[in-house]
C-alpha cells in the first residue's frame, strides 16, 4: 500500500510501493481510480491513470492489485461495446448515468449469464495448450470455442448450463473457468505464421480489384480530414468477409461510434444474413476520454482478436486512428519527461507500431489440430498532420505495412468516392493474390486488372498533354483513351457507401463490370481504327447502360452479364452505317 | 480553507508555493495581492509539500514575502440557473452587464465529463439554416459540431450571426420546443462583440442568450474557461432544463494561442508550430461537448469560428479542428474578392452527418442526388476554368465549355444571396435542378433517373414557363 505524492494531468507519482511491479494495475486515491505503473524508481512507481485525475490529492492511498492489467476473454465478448480498458460503456451507463464518471469497476464479461457447454474433448484425454475443450453458442452465427489454457490430462468435463465462473473442467486436476484472462500488452502464441496467399474481400471495387487485402495482412489508410478515412473503415468493418470484426475508435468522434451502434443491429452480413452486429466487438474510447485508456485500447482491441483468431476465425480489426493512439504515447512521454523522438513522439514509436502490425498474420492455431486456422488483418487509419504522410506516424506505419491505400483530398473534393488514388496507392499482395483469383474468379482477371490500370497511367500521362494543349490536340484515339478512363474512374471506382446496391459489389459482379468496361474500351479502340468518328462512340446509349450497372443489384446480376453482348450489338452497328 | 503565505516563486503566470497538504489536482485559489487585489488561479502541479499554480490574468504586482494564496477546496465550478438568459458575463463567468449575481440551482464542474457513447443518441433533425451552400451541400443536423473555417477580414461574423438568427427546425414534431443561444467570445475585438450584441438585441434573440465575453484586453489564461463556461451552461440549458442550445465559439484560434502560451511558460516540450502536443485532446474536450443524450429532449449544436493563420487550411488549429469536428463550412478569399457574399468554398467543406439529416421524410427524397451532383460539377468548372487559362476556352470541347459556364452561374445564383435572405430547402433544392438543367442529362449520373423525371422536369417547365 502507498501513498499518491506528485499529480501532474494524467500521470501521477506514488510512494512506499515495494514490491510493486513493473505494469501493474494499481487502485488509486479514495475513489479507486484505475491505472497502471509504467516506471519504477526505488519505492516511487510513476502511474498512468486511465480516468480523470482532478481532485486528486497528495497522501491518498494507493494499492496494487498485484496484476498486469489484463482483457478477460471468454464467451459474451460479441456484440459488446467497451472503453479502452475494456469496461462495457452501457453497464457504465446504468452504473453512473450519461456521461462518464470516475471511479466505477465493472465486469467485462457477464457472470451472470449461462451458456450451453458442449464438450468436444473427452475425459482422460491428455490437450495441449490451444485444444478445443468445448463449444459454446455465442452468437446466432458465431461458435465460441474454449481452448485449454495449459497442458496436461482432461477431467471432469461435462455438458451443461454454466456461466463463465464456472468449472467446465478440469486439466491435471485444477479447475478450468471459460473465463480467461490474458496480460493485454503481450501478444497471443501461435504454432506457425502462413504466407498471406488468401484475399479479405471487402466489396469495395477499388480494393478489391486494385489494391487486394490478404488476410493476416495489414494495411495503412492515411488520409486528411474529410478524405473519408471513417466511412473506408466503416464500410470494410460492414462487408469484409471475415468471420468477426474488432473495431476500435481510438481518439475519434463520439457521434461515430453512435452511429456504428445504430447501425450495425439493423445491417444484414451479406455472406451469413444475419445482423452484422453478431460478429462485431466495438472498442470506443474516444478523443475526450481519458488518454491513456486510448493507448491501452488498441492492445485491448488486438488481444481480442487474436483470441478468436486462435479458435480458427478470420478476424478483421480496424483501427481508427493510429494517430491517435501516438499522440497518447506522445503525450505520456511528455508528463514522464522522456527525451522527445521526431516532433516530440517517443524514440520508442516506431518499434511500438511494427509490434502492433506484427500482431496480424494467417496463422496455424495452437493445439494438437495442426489444420485449424485463423487470421488477423489489421486495417490502420492514420491521421498525419495537414494530409502530408512526411510525419513519423505516417512513415514508420508504411514501413510495415503492405498494402497504402492513399486517400486524396482533391478526389474527395469532388466527391469521388471512395476516395483512393490509385496512382498512389499500392498492394505488395497482388502477386500472391493471383492465383486464387485465376482460380476462383476467372482466368481473366489479372489481365483485366492490368490492362485497366495500365489505361489508368496512361490516363495521366495523357492529362499533363491536356492541360498544355487542350482536349482537342489530342489524335482521337487518345480522346478515346480518355474516355475509357472516365468511364472507368466514374463508373467502376466510384462508388456510393450509402447507395443500398452499390455500396457492396460481390466479385462476380466486380468481374462483370470490368469486363464490360474494357470490352467497350477494345471496340472504340477498333471503331476508331476503323475511321468512326469518335463522336459518334459519344452518343452510344449503351454508355448510359455501363454507367447505371453498378446500380444493378446482385440478383439480376445476369442483366450485367446482358449489356456485354449489347455493347457488341451497338458497336456492330455503327460499323454498318 | 487553508491560507498560506509561503509563495517561493513567480514565473510567468505560475505561481509556486511550497509548504502546503492535502491540495488537490486541478484545485482552484484564491490570490490575494499585497495591494489588497484578488484574482484566481488553478493548480497545474500538486506534490507533497509543493503546488504550482497558474493564476489567471498577470502576475504584475505580486511578489514573494506578501502575497497570500488560499485554496478553495475544490476545482473550477459555475453556479447555473435559468435566470442566466439574457445576461452577459465575463471570461470568467462574472455579470458584466451591472445586474444582479446569479443565484446559482446548481454548480456544475467546468470541465464537464465525456458524454459516454452508449448514451448518445444519433443526431438526425435537419436544421434550416437558409443558407444554400449549407443546407444543399453541408446540412447541418441538430447535435452537431461544424466550425467555421475563416481568414482575417472574411465576413465569418455576419455569416455566424445570420445562422443564429435564421436557424430553425422545420419538422412537424419540433412546435413548442425552447430555443436558447450560448455565445462564447475568446480574445475577440470591442467592436466584434458590439457586433454580435447588437444583433442579438435588434432581432430579440438576446432574450433566449447567454453570453460569455473575454476581449482581446483580457488575460488570455482565462480564455481557457471561457468556451468551458459556455459549454457548461449548454449542457445545463439542454439536458437539464430540455432546451435546444445553440453555441458559437468565436474564435478557437485566440483559444489556441493562450493554450500555446500557457505550455511554453510550463516549459513543456512543443509540438508542431510550438503548439502542445496535447491540443488534440484538449480541443477534443471542447468539441465533443456536442451531442444528443437518448432520453433527453435538449440538444447542444456547437458552431465555431476560427481564422486559418494565412489561410492555411493545413495549420495546426485548422487540421487538429477538422479531425475532431464533424465537418467545417470553409471560407474563400477569391469568393470574398468576387463580392460574393456568403463566400462559402464548397470544395473543402464536409458536413459529416449530412446524411443522417437528409433524404425522404426529413428534407427530400432527391437530396443526396443533387448535392453530390452539384459537387462533380462545380469540381469540373472549376477544373476547366484553369484549363482555360492555359489553352483558351476556344480549345474546350462543347460539353466543357457548358461545364465552364455552369461554374459562374453556381457563383452567381447558387452561392451568392443576401445577408437577410432565408431560403427554404424547397427552394435551395430546386435552385440546385435549375442549375443542373444547363448540363446535358447524360452527364447527370450522381442523381437517380427517377428523379430527373421527378424534379429535374418539373423545375425546367416552371423556368421555361417564367421566360415565355
Amino acid at each position: 500500500m502507498g501513498v499518491l505524492h506528485r499529480i501532474s494531468g494524467p500521470v501521477v507519482e506514488a510512494k512506499e510501493m515495494t514490491g510493486a511491479k513493473m505494469y501493474d494495475l494499481v487502485k488509486i486515491g479514495n475513489e479507486g481510480l484505475t491505472g497502471e505503473i509504467i516506471k519504477l524508481v526505488g519505492d516511487t512507481a510513476t502511474i498512468q491513470v486511465y480516468e480523470e485525475t482532478s481532485g486528486l490529492k497528495p497522501g491518498e492511498p494507493v494499492t496494487t492489485t498485484g496484476e498486469p492489467l489484463s482483457v478477460e476473454l471468454g464467451p459474451g465478448l460479441l456484440t459488446s461495446i467497451y472503453d479502452g480498458i475494456q469496461r462495457p460503456l452501457d453497464l457504465l451507463v446504468k452504473k453512473g448515468g450519461d456521461f462518464i464518471t470516475r471511479g466505477l469497476t465493472v465486469n467485462s464479461i457477464d457472470r451472470q449469464r449461462k451458456w450451453d457447454f458442449v464438450p468436444v474433448a473427452k475425459n482422460g484425454q491428455k490437450v495441449k495448450q490451444g485444444d478445443i475443450l468445448g463449444t459454446v453458442q455465442e452468437t446466432e452465427i458465431i461458435m465460441h470455442k474454449i481452448m485449454a489454457p495449459v497442458e496436461g490430462a482432461l477431467s471432469d468435463i461435462q455438458a451443461g448450463k454454466f456461466n463463465v465462473e464456472e468449472t467446465v473442467c478440469s486439466i491435471d486436476g485444477k479447475p478450468v473457468k471459460m473465463l480467461q484472462r490474458w496480460f493485454v500488452r503481450k501478444s497471443r502464441p501461435v504454432a506457425e505464421k502462413f504466407d498471406p496467399n488468401i484475399p479479405l474481400l471487402t466489396g469495395q471495387r477499388i480494393v478489391d480489384i486494385f489494391f487486394p487485402i490478404a488476410k493476416g495482412g495489414t494495411v495503412c489508410v492515411p488520409g486528411p480530414f474529410g478524405s473519408g478515412k471513417t466511412v473506408t473503415q466503416h464500410q470494410f468493418a460492414k462487408w469484409s468477409d471475415t468471420q468477426i470484426v474488432v473495431y476500435v475508435g481510438c481518439g475519434e468522434r463520439g457521434n461515430e461510434m453512435t452511429e456504428v451502434l445504430t447501425e450495425f443491429p439493423h445491417l444484414e452480413d451479406p455472406h451469413t444474413k444475419k445482423p452484422l452486429m453478431m460478429r462485431t466487438v466495438l472498442i470506443a474510447n474516444t478523443s475526450n476520454m481519458p488518454v491513456a485508456a486510448r493507448e491501452a485500447s488498441i492492445y485491448t482491441a488486438a488481444t481480442i482478436a487474436e483470441y478468436y483468431r486462435d479458435m480458427g476465425y478470420d478476424v478483421a480489426l480496424m483501427a481508427d486512428s493510429t494517430s491517435r493512439w501516438a499522440e497518447a504515447m506522445r503525450e505520456i512521454g511528455g508528463r514522464l519527461e522522456e527525451m522527445p523522438g521526431e516532433e516530440g513522439y517517443p524514440a520508442y514509436l516506431g518499434r511500438r507500431l511494427a509490434e502492433f502490425y506484427e500482431r496480424a498474420g494467417r496463422v496455424q492455431c495452437l493445439g494438437s489440430d495442426t489444420t485449424r486456422t485463423g487470421s488477423v488483418t489489421i486495417i490502420g487509419a492514420v491521421s498525419p498532420p495537414g494530409g502530408d504522410i512526411n510525419e513519423p506516424v505516417s512513415q514508420n506505419t508504411l514501413r510495415v505495412t503492405k498494402v497504402f491505400l492513399a486517400l486524396d483530398a482533391s478526389l474527395a473534393q469532388r466527391r469521388h468516392f471512395p476516395a483512393f488514388n490509385w496512382l498512389r496507392s499500392y498492394s505488395l499482395y497482388t502477386d500472391s493474390l493471383e492465383s486464387y483469383y485465376v482460380n476462383n474468379i476467372s482466368s481473366d482477371w489479372v489481365d483485366l486488372r492490368k490492362e485497366a490500370m495500365a489505361l489508368l497511367q496512361k490516363e495521366s500521362e495523357l492529362q499533363e498533354i491536356v492541360q498544355l494543349v487542350g482536349p482537342d490536340a489530342l489524335p482521337e484515339k487518345e480522346q478515346a483513351v480518355l474516355l475509357s478512363t472516365k468511364m472507368i474512374r466514374e463508373d467502376l471506382l466510384q462508388q456510393s457507401a450509402y447507395h443500398e446496391v452499390d455500396t457492396y459489389s460481390s466479385m462476380k459482379k466486380q468481374y462483370l463490370l470490368i469486363k464490360n468496361i474494357m470490352k467497350f474500351h477494345h471496340r472504340a479502340q477498333s471503331a476508331v481504327d476503323l475511321g468512326i468518328q469518335l463522336k459518334r462512340i459519344l452518343e452510344l446509349p449503351i454508355r448510359e447502360r455501363i454507367a447505371r450497372a453498378k446500380e444493378i443489384p446482385e440478383d439480376r446480376i445476369k442483366e450485367i452479364e446482358f449489356i456485354g453482348s449489347e455493347i457488341d450489338r451497338a458497336f456492330d452497328s455503327l460499323g454498318k452505317k | 480553507m487553508k491560507e498560506y503565505k509561503t509563495v517561493t516563486q513567480i514565473a510567468g503566470p505560475l505561481v509556486f508555493v511550497e509548504g502546503v497538504f492535502d491540495i488537490s489536482y486541478g484545485e482552484i485559489v484564491e490570490i490575494t495581492l499585497p495591494s489588497g487585489e484578488r484574482k484566481k488561479g488553478q493548480v497545474l502541479d500538486t506534490s507533497r509539500g509543493l503546488a504550482i499554480i497558474q493564476v489567471f490574468g498577470t502576475t504584475a504586482g505580486l511578489n514573494v514575502s506578501d502575497t497570500r494564496v488560499k485554496f478553495l477546496g475544490e476545482t473550477m465550478h459555475l453556479g447555473v440557473s435559468i435566470e442566466m438568459l439574457g445576461r452577459v458575463f465575463n471570461g470568467l463567468g462574472e455579470p458584466r452587464d451591472k445586474g444582479p449575481a446569479i443565484i446559482p440551482e446548481k454548480r456544475l464542474d467546468i470541465n464537464g465529463a465525456p458524454i459516454n457513447p452508449y448514451a448518445r443518441a444519433e443526431p438526425r433533425d435537419f436544421i434550416q439554416t437558409g443558407i444554400s451552400t449549407i443546407d444543399g451541400m453541408n446540412t447541418l443536423v441538430r447535435g452537431q459540431k461544424l466550425p467555421i473555417f475563416s481568414g482575417s477580414g472574411l465576413p465569418h461574423n455576419q455569416l455566424a450571426v445570420q445562422i443564429a438568427r435564421q436557424a430553425k427546425v422545420v419538422s412537424s414534431s419540433s412546435k413548442g420546443e425552447q430555443f436558447a443561444v450560448v455565445f462564447a467570445a475568446i480574445g475577440i475585438t470591442n467592436e466584434e462583440a458590439l457586433f454580435f450584441m447588437r444583433d442579438f438585441e435588434k432581432t430579440g434573440a438576446l432574450e433566449r442568450a447567454v453570453l460569455f465575453l473575454n476581449l482581446a484586453d483580457d488575460p488570455s489564461v482565462e480564455r481557457i474557461i471561457t468556451p468551458r463556461l459556455a459549454l457548461t451552461t449548454a449542457e445545463y440549458l439542454a439536458y437539464e432544463k430540455n432546451m435546444h442550445v445553440l453555441v458559437i465559439i468565436t474564435d478557437m484560434t485566440n483559444y489556441c494561442e493562450a493554450l500555446r502560451e500557457i505550455a511554453s511558460a510550463r516549459e513543456e516540450v512543443p509540438g508542431r508550430r510550438g503548439y502542445p502536443g496535447y491540443m488534440y485532446t484538449d480541443l477534443s474536450t471542447i468539441y465533443e461537448r456536442a451531442g444528443r443524450i437518448k432520453g433527453k429532449e435538449g440538444t447542444v449544436t456547437q458552431f465555431s469560428i476560427l481564422t486559418m493563420p494565412g489561410d492555411d487550411i493545413t495549420h495546426p488549429i485548422a487540421d487538429l479542428t477538422g479531425y475532431i469536428t464533424e465537418g467545417q463550412i470553409v471560407l474563400g478569399r477569391d469568393l470574398h474578392r468576387k463580392n460574393i457574399y456568403p463566400p462559402v468554398d464548397v470544395l473543402p467543406c464536409l458536413s459529416r452527418l449530412m446524411n443522417l439529416g437528409i433524404g425522404k421524410d426529413r428534407t427530400r427524397e432527391d437530396h443526396r442526388g443533387v448535392a453530390d451532383q452539384l459537387y462533380a460539377a462545380y469540381a469540373t468548372g472549376r477544373d476547366l476554368r484553369s484549363l482555360a487559362a492555359v489553352v483558351g476556352e476556344e480549345a474546350l470541347s462543347a460539353t466543357d465549355k457548358i461545364y465552364l459556364k455552369f461554374a459562374d452561374v453556381f457563383e452567381e445564383r447558387f452561392i451568392r444571396q443576401s445577408n437577410h435572405e432565408d431560403r427554404t430547402i424547397e427552394q435551395t433544392l430546386d435552385l440546385g435542378w435549375e442549375l443542373m438543367g444547363m448540363l446535358p442529362e447524360s452527364e447527370l449520373k450522381r442523381v437517380k433517373k427517377e428523379f430527373i423525371e421527378k424534379y429535374g422536369h418539373k423545375v425546367k417547365r416552371m423556368t421555361q414557363g417564367v421566360q415565355a
